[in-house]
């Protein structure tokens, strides 16, 4: 029976996903008739430094620069049918997103919409006067250090439940677990208790399946002759419905593409997952050992299974910092003896690098014959052999420590064009601000996560 | 159809998907039918795996069972060579490493592959 289910759909995976995802998704949503919620996970580990540093710049910024071009073709539909919109957006600054969503509802005429933020998650300040633990197996951070860029600790759901509670049409959040988008509605509309490990379990689970948006629904899957997907280009982004005791059904919106079935949603179960029997979020520690996947109609898949353990007494924190200049060259080869011309101007350019910069990391490929999947040695590509025609990319990589440095070693490229083997094309140099990240533990009440409703800003 | 073992990539009846953390990566091995599952247990191992890893630098590798789910989660230390933080390798996240876990050789019974086959095909039509 429909009208039991809470349906959750799912609009973005990542910052700078597909924006025109989320109308499909909402049409089904409101077709269904059920109880809804839609969110977006927009927070990769690294985006949140890249929103402290837009912050710097602009006060006003450091949320989802696309929030607008998400939110626009939604929003006023979400509002109208009660479908709660929830998202990470808020990335450093979620008083600023809820301050545009309030500019954004008034250009486009929607009246009295109410926008929480849950903040708490950012620790930059107070974490060197924390009890800090070493997380895992990752030594333990220098929280003292000057050079942090960001810190945030993984919030979970209870927070965005309760700012459900105050009648939010949409609930702005930085950084907290992903399942917890899923979750909190869960909480909020079945009422299910924070403790109750096996419910839980199956709204982490639940918002462990959407977090990655298509990945769910056939994307990250597609392999011709062996994994064939309709229609990519229109790819439908995934729906869970929950019954209340968490039996979870994943589908897509109707005349979308891509594909939900076993295969897809057994792939997405163990994305990211190490010990099955032990994933660790702040809600639940979540064991996936009695999960089944079950196909119950077309691109629709019936998991069961979830159990839920206590959660851990800790937090964990992500902290990014600036971490030295990755510099990348590429230059092409073509035709008859492509491959040879290429190994002989990666080594020049090695050659090159190594002797100007001593001890510098440095790394050669040809992209063509084999790179993503080879050491940084080359132990597969050595093995190759060379074959007549080809058209082949080389590229240069180097792990600096400044700027100048960087942009130095990968001019070893651009100078094969009349220094390198013949035929050389196509030069492209990059230089790029490593942001690196670390992790540690912090006590649970380290940390008093808020919740509250923002008024738009008077004008 | 016979039952003579042949020699195929794993990827002939399985398939997989690549997440990462840090410096570690997982690898999801899924058998397309049911009757691959025990090949894939005896022949799948933690060695052979750290074989095909050998030149990434591979540290730890822990494979995890999943017999009600069908499925094998394979965790390999190491393998990202720096990971995000540090990699030199154009894929710093190892997204493209579930086909090189998929290109390790199984020997099967042919029936093994041809079930796989068949399972992909009536997957397709709907």
């Amino acid at each position: 029976m429909a009208e039991t289910n809470f349906h959750i759909g799912n609009a973005a995976g990542f910052a700078t996903d597909r924006v025109d995802a989320g109308a499909p998704v909402v049409k089904a949503l409101i077709d269904s008739g059920a109880p809804a919620a839609l969110f977006y996970e927009t927070l990769a580990e690294r985006t949140l430094a890249y929103a402290q540093r837009n912050r710097l710049r602009n006060p006003d910024k450091g949320y989802n620069p696309d929030l607008d071009r998400f939110l626009a073709p939604v929003l006023a539909d979400c509002v109208a049918h009660k479908i709660p919109i929830l998202g990470n957006f808020g990335a450093a600054n979620p008083v600023g997103a809820a301050k545009a969503i309030h500019r954004l509802a008034k250009e486009l005429g929607i009246d009295g919409i109410k926008v929480a933020v849950v903040e708490g998650d950012d620790v930059r300040e107070g974490l060197p006067s924390m009890q800090v633990q070493a997380w895992e197996e990752e030594p333990l951070f220098d929280v003292g250090r000057n050079d942090i860029v960001a810190a945030n600790a993984y919030l979970g759901a209870r927070p965005i439940a309760d700012a459900l509670a105050l009648g939010a049409d949409v609930v702005v959040t930085g950084r907290v677990t992903d399942s917890a988008l899923a979750l909190a509605p869960l909480l909020h509309h079945f009422g299910w208790d924070d403790a109750d490990w096996d419910r839980v379990a199956a709204g982490v689970l639940t918002g462990h399946l959407l977090e990655c948006g298509a990945q769910a629904t056939g994307g990250y899957f597609a392999d011709p002759g062996y994994k064939d997907v309709p229609n990519m280009a229109d790819i439908g982004y995934p729906i869970a419905e929950v019954t209340s005791d968490g039996e979870i059904t994943i589908t897509k919106p109707a005349g979308t593409g891509g594909r939900v079935d076993e295969r897809t949603v057994k792939e997405q179960i163990l994305y990211e997952i190490h010990d099955p029997a032990n994933y660790l979020t702040p809600d639940v520690t979540l064991d996936l050992m009695a999960v089944t996947a079950k196909k119950v109609g077309p691109d629709r898949v019936k998991i069961t299974g979830a159990r839920g353990h206590p959660a851990p007494e800790t937090l964990k924190v992500t902290i990014c910092f600036a971490g030295g200049w990755l510099g990348e060259g590429e230059i092409s080869y073509a035709g008859p003896g492509a491959s040879a011309r290429a190994r002989l101007a990666a080594d020049t350019a090695k050659q090159r690098v190594e002797r100007e910069f001593p001890g510098l990391p440095v790394r050669t490929d040809v992209l063509g014959l084999v790179s993503v999947l080879d050491g940084d040695s080359g132990g597969l590509a050595g093995a190759l052999p060379e074959t007549e025609w080809q058209d082949v990319r080389v590229r240069l990589a180097v792990n600096a420590e400044d700027e100048e440095t960087a942009s130095r070693a990968v001019r070893e490229v651009e100078t094969l064009y009349c220094a390198g083997p013949a035929g050389g094309a196509g030069v492209r140099l990059g230089v790029t601000l490593r942001i690196k990240t670390a992790s540690c533990l912090i006590p649970r009440e380290s940390i008093q996560p808020t919740f509250r409703l923002v008024e738009a800003d008077n004008e | 159809m016979s039952d003579a073992l042949v020699e195929v990539p794993l990827r002939e009846i399985a398939h997989g998907r690549t997440g990462d953390k840090g410096d570690r990566s997982n690898v999801s091995v899924i058998p397309y039918a049911p009757d691959a599952y025990a090949y894939i247990d005896e022949q799948v191992t933690v060695d052979q795996m750290r074989d095909a890893f050998a030149h990434r630098g591979v540290g730890r590798v822990s494979r995890y069972d999943l017999p009600l789910l069908g499925a094998f989660n394979f965790v390999l230390d190491d393998v990202l060579q720096g990971g995000v933080n540090g990699s030199l390798n154009l894929d710093g996240h190892g997204k493209s490493l579930s086909f090189l876990a998929l290109s390790v050789t199984v020997k099967v019974p042919e029936t093994v592959v041809e079930n796989a086959r068949q399972a992909r095909e009536s997957d397709r039509g709907e």
